[in-house]
């Protein structure tokens, strides 16, 4: 032993540690900064926060790698090559500044709309939808339409909140988990510990899923889906259970519109809508007494058998609707098997295991709680079936019926906020009927009358001037796609350079690579962002971009205004926007500069505060003209959204001192947060903790706190009023009429119970002819293009084969090393293949968003990225092939304009190698070259 | 060349849980991120932005596919590091005694001050679980975090190596394995815990847990059947059991 080496076993850690807010990715976990001689030297979880719990994944551990990134944007910039170029010149911010007021403030004075601004990875739409707001442009939404709004919209009108930031499965007391395609970062850390819970306790993880790696490789049972089919599958299941009886009853009949009354009658003007009394109130009849009763009034029973007979026509309870349609031997096993390339023995295997996890042992808790009705429960009975959802089943032209179905399916089951499933996170649940309506009328020199975005209830919602043309540039709220909360950012340029419906002036995006791996139709988007008019002027006058990185977008703008990184930054996960809460406390986070940038770069959204005091916004201006905010941690603290309401619940100022939820602004806020650790925690008491949408306790708990002005109780929809109404116009009823082309596939799509059509693009694209669905999987060690420039990260993923199933691998004759060439109806490619056993047979996929283009990203030219990496975006269209009706039709959900990216069917081709990916794009002159940065 | 200790006074090790493991390379980049400024020379990376990116890291996530007789194909993420053998031929086959692995805790290590960058340990490594540092020129592998799990300046609780602390599977333990009674003992008995090609003779420490069973279904099918029977097969059948079930409320 004296021959051993002495070493030191305590080294010093640090200086010192600074605790902040990851944005590796969009799970926003807490994380210890490591600090040597004012430098980052450690990045890991912080055990205290409520979102990770100490844990980090690849992208958090390697974010000190992004922070010091040679891609780093170094100063602003203004273009003085041709667009698309990347030949730019530094300018100060001043120059920036005043070149973009000296754009937007004509715009803002004679025609707010011309100014779209769009935002990608933004985490602050609470503030940037405010600007936007204070603007007067109708045309602001983030990414959320070519994400995952299917789910979101879903979850709002159905549940009454969303998977994810809004609701997470009880991975406490689970005890069946049915996982649907997931995004990585939907979220990533929590459902990483989720399954590690699930699995200490030994409960069962079903994976549906066309692939099986990732979390489905752990999963104890796959279903290798065909993708586009989940719906079919989940109405299966629904069928199974409800032929078994395998319902909850006493859940459906209390807290869903199952017992509703419906008018029945097909000539009435109303005919699918619900019986309603004197102040609006929807009924049902009270099995007390056999009458019809307000579905909320004190003490009702509502009846699942409820029939009413009123002036001549018949009404009936939903539950009529749900049994009739879904009892429908279309849905059998048998039916859909070979549609879903599973068997059915697989789907009633999964119907039993839901059953038995359902309802052979449920979890209650010994906790009574009173509901709405006022009723007294002794307990907290709960059904222990889980189930999380995300990308993989809402990128589909289906994907608002299919989320809906899932919902249907967890609400049959007694599945929704009850001990063992889903569980709300606050500021949800909130009734659908809470949230703001779309507002769009711009008014020059004005603020629009209300955020941009919202929630249509029928068609009077729409955003449609009066000659029935589309408000907004992406068409959004419009019979097109009349159900779009989060826009449709995916058709702004396309919309924009074909100006329809109008022209605008200019383009402002924040955070998204549009012209590369967010767009669909990646080399038509690069030249709609440089076409040019006959006179040489660009269709797109200007466009302002910010990102700190040097991605391919860069050199498609006029003016780059250059973030910071996360950790050079303020910012605010606000319970106003997308917080960290968990299901049983609020919970809210901050950013802030653990260390100061080393380059002429500033937070974007002081900059847009900037821009705002310089534009005069109100808002953001004071009456003498001054600017009412320093800076975004000013907004940050100061900025009341309603009074007492702010962008953090904590540590705000109450008559008697500090206060938490409503309050006056605290200038030492940001202070308790960081004191805090970077999050704020308010914990729901124990009998509020589950029942939330018609639990007495939480309704009350969350207006002490703010959430809501008033107690807010609701049924889950599993009737779809809205959706209703917009059907009802599309036969022909009511004043705003849909254009006659679009009838039909309203009437189709937009059904009020959950419903299976094949996409949309199957109509237009021949099976036989291309008999291959193609996916793409985000990497759990990358989020998106922005991880490919670090150093860490791009050594686990530097470069994407396409991956084959076994069947397509022996079919085309390949061996390790070939290549294929993949083919759409709308483009082509030639990528490195690889074989894969593990997936559906008709199935291929690749690693998302990996392949770069050369000069983006301070990568050399011959990195793999852009040598063997690709992109599947190049074969995929904003548009539906042509079908010979004179028209285009968007490849996007017809309900909420979603873009269909998983809708995408190739063939391919055995391939002769070529030197590299194909296409191959001209490389980009970058502003910054090789940059400058700790590799 | 170099001698193994007759015994150690503990076991050190990792348990992995192949499991629960889903591949996420969080241990790997936390591993890389924490030794990179920890013991001894940082993990140069060589090229990092160019066409062949190329760095150290003591820690890799593998992935295979199995393919059963019956039922669907598999697929099994495979965590590997320096297993902290007990028949370590790194340490016997080093030329001078920069490899030796310690009698109090039974870690391997490498005193790079001694190390000559000749390369036979990772030869003599059946795992492929050591990596010659180019920039440094000297042999790197896992340390289990010797500069975390008895440091002081850092709170109890994060005494453990880093990619233990940081796996959000949770599919990583720590703790010594010569106890019968510690956690991964444990673990190791309950789960059937595996040595990694013990065919080798190395005895290694680190201990792995092998996936359960998956896509057992097809063998329930006589007790699920009962959760399916029919109460009716149209709307007409199931609403008289509607009005039958409800009737008991």
């Amino acid at each position: 032993m004296s021959d051993q080496p002495t070493i030191d076993l305590s080294p010093r850690i640090s200086d010192e540690l600074r605790q902040t807010t990851c944005y590796m990715c969009a799970c926003r976990c807490g994380i210890n900064v490591h600090l040597k001689d004012g430098r980052v030297t450690y990045i890991e979880g912080n055990r205290a926060h409520p979102i990770n719990r100490g844990v980090l994944c690849a992208k958090g551990a390697a974010g000190i790698k992004q922070v010091m990134s040679p891609a780093r944007l170094r100063a602003p910039l203004r273009r003085v090559g041709p667009r698309g170029s990347g030949e730019f010149e530094e300018i100060s911010w001043e120059e920036a500044l005043e070149t973009a007021v000296s754009w937007l403030k004509p715009l803002r004075e004679t025609a707010p709309e011309k100014l779209a601004f769009f935002t990608g990875r933004d985490q602050s739409q609470s503030f940037t939808g405010w600007w936007a707001q204070q603007f007067g442009t109708p045309n602001y939404a983030a990414h959320g339409g070519f994400c995952s709004v299917n789910m979101a919209a879903a979850g709002i009108y159905t549940l009454g909140g969303s998977f994810w930031e809004f609701g997470t499965p009880d991975w406490e007391q689970a005890k069946l988990l049915l996982l649907f395609g997931v995004a990585e970062d939907h979220d990533s850390n929590p459902i990483k510990l989720g399954l590690a819970r699930l699995k200490a306790r030994g409960a069962r993880i079903v994976g549906v899923n066309p692939i099986r790696s990732g979390y489905n490789a752990i999963a104890d049972d796959w279903v290798g889906i065909t993708p586009g089919t989940d719906g079919l599958f989940i109405l299966s299941l629904v069928h199974e259970l409800l032929r078994a009886g395998k319902i909850d009853l006493d859940f459906l009949a209390r807290f869903t519109n199952a017992p509703v009354l419906l008018d029945c009658d097909p000539r009435s003007e109303t005919h699918g809508l619900f019986l309603r009394d004197a102040e609006g109130r929807p009924l049902v009849i009270d099995r007390r007494s056999g009458k019809p009763a307000p579905w909320d009034g004190e003490g009702v029973e509502p009846d699942l058998r409820g029939r009413l007979r009123r002036a001549g026509v018949t009404h009936r309870a939903v539950m009529f609707e749900l049994a009739e349609r879904y009892l429908d031997p279309a849905y059998a096993p048998e039916k859909v098997a070979e549609r879903c390339g599973i068997s059915a023995d697989q789907i009633r295997r999964v119907a039993a295991e839901l059953a038995r996890a359902a309802f052979d042992a449920p979890v209650v808790l010994e906790r009574p709680w009173t509901d709405f009705r006022g009723k007294a429960h002794r307990t907290m009975p709960g059904r222990p079936v889980a189930v999380h959802a995300m990308r993989g089943i809402s990128a589909h032209a289906n994907g608002f019926q299919t989320c809906r179905a899932l919902h249907l399916l967890q609400s049959l089951l007694g599945a929704v906020e009850t001990p063992g499933s889903f569980r709300f996170k606050p500021p949800y649940p909130k009734p659908a009927e809470s949230h703001p309506r779309p507002h769009f009328q711009a008014t020059p020199g004005a603020p629009l009358d209300g955020p941009a975005l919202g929630y249509p209830q029928g068609p009077e919602d729409l955003a449609l001037h009066e000659d029935g043309s589309a408000a907004r540039i992406d068409k959004a709220f419009t019979w097109e796609n009349p159900l779009s909360p989060h826009g449709l950012m995916h058709m702004v340029i396309s919309n924009a350079a074909a100006g329809d419906p109008y022209r605008i002036d200019t383009l402002f995006l924040y955070m998204a690579n549009m012209a590369w791996n967010s767009s669909m139709n990646t080399r038509g988007t690069m030249e709609m962002l440089t076409a040019q008019d006959s006179d040489g002027e660009y269709i797109i006058p200007r466009i302002i971009y910010s990102d700190a990185y040097s991605s391919e977008m860069v050199a498609y703008a006029d003016l780059i205004l250059p973030d910071t990184t996360y950790l050079e930054r303020h910012d605010c996960i606000s319970l106003l926007d997308r917080p960290i809460s968990e299901p049983d406390a609020a919970a809210d986070a901050i950013r802030w500069p653990v260390i100061a940038p080393d380059r002429d770069v500033r937070p974007f959204q002081s900059v847009l505060l900037d821009l705002g005091a310089r534009l005069g916004l109100p808002g953001m201006t004071e009456a003498d003209g001054s600017a009412r905010y320093a800076d975004y941690a000013d907004y940050i603290t100061n900025h009341e959204r309603k009074p007492g309401i702010g962008p953090l619940a904590g540590w705000r100022m109450g008559p008697h001192g500090l206060t938490h939820g409503r309050g006056e602004p605290n200038a030492a806020q940001i202070d308790s947060y960081i004191g805090n650790g970077g999050f704020f925690t308010a914990h729901i008491p124990p009998e509020a903790a589950y029942y939330k949408p018609w639990n007495r306790a939480y309704q009350d708990w969350a207006v002490g706190f703010g959430l809501a002005d008033k107690p807010q109780p609701y049924l889950i929809q599993l009737w779809c009023e809205p959706l209703r109404r917009f059907q009802l116009a599309a036969e022909g009823q009511g004043p705003v009429q849909p254009p006659e082309h679009l009838r039909g596939r309203i009437r189709a799509t937009l059904d009020p119970l959950p419903i299976w059509y094949a996409p949309l693009s199957d109509a237009v694209e021949d099976p036989a002819e291309l008999p291959v669905h193609a996916l793409t999987q985000r990497p759990m060690a990358m989020y998106h293009s922005w991880g490919s420039q670090n150093a860490w990260l791009r050594q686990i993923h530097g470069q994407n084969p396409l991956y084959l199933p076994t069947y397509w691998w022996q079919k085309l004759g390949l061996k390790e090393g070939d290549w294929v060439r993949v083919t759409s109806s709308h483009g082509g490619i030639t990528v490195p293949a690889a074989h894969m056993a593990a997936l559906n047979p008709n199935t291929v996929w690749t690693w998302n968003a990996i392949g770069k283009r050369k000069g983006a990203w301070a990568l050399d030219p011959d990195a793999p990225e852009s040598t063997r990496g690709f992109l599947l975006n190049h074969l995929i269209h904003e548009l539906l092939p042509e079908r010979g009706d004179g028209l285009r039709w968007a490849n996007s959900d017809p309900v909420t304009g979603q873009a269909a990216w998983f809708d995408l069917r190739v063939k391919l081709e055995k391939s002769a190698a070529p030197e590299e990916s194909q296409p191959v794009f001209g490389a980009l002159r970058s502003p910054i070259g090789r940059g400058t940065g700790d590799c | 060349m170099t001698a193994l200790p007759d015994r150690t006074e503990r076991r050190l090790g990792l348990v992995i849980d192949l499991d629960t493991c889903v591949g996420c390379h969080a241990c790997v980049v936390a591993c890389k991120g924490w030794n990179d400024q920890g013991y001894g020379a940082p993990l140069s990376d060589q090229d990092p932005q160019g066409g062949a990116p190329q760095g150290t890291f003591l820690n890799r996530v593998h992935s295979y596919e199995v393919v059963p007789e019956r039922g669907p194909a598999q697929h099994v993420h495979f965590p590997k590091s320096c297993l902290h053998c007990e028949d370590a031929p790194c340490v016997t086959v080093c030329p001078t005694g920069a490899s030796y692995k310690r009698v109090e805790d039974g870690i391997v290590l490498v005193e790079e001050d001694a190390c000559i960058g000749c390369g036979l340990c990772a030869w003599a490594c059946p795992y492929g679980a050591r990596e010659l540092d180019l920039a440094a020129g000297v042999m790197k592998k896992c340390t289990l975090c010797v500069d975390r799990i008895y440091n002081e300046a850092l709170p109890e609780e994060d005494r453990v190596p880093a990619c233990v602390r940081t796996c959000p599977a949770e599919a990583r333990h720590f703790g010594d394995l010569s106890d019968p009674e510690s956690e991964v003992s444990q673990l190791v008995a309950a789960r059937g815990g595996i040595d990694l090609m013990p065919e080798q003779g190395t005895r290694p420490v680190n201990k792995y847990l092998p996936p359960r069973a998956r896509d057992g279904w097809g063998e329930e099918t006589d007790v699920l059947a009962p959760f399916l029977a029919p109460v009716a097969e149209e709307p007409q059948g199931f609403l008289g059991w509607l009005d039958r079930t409800l009737g008991r409320l």
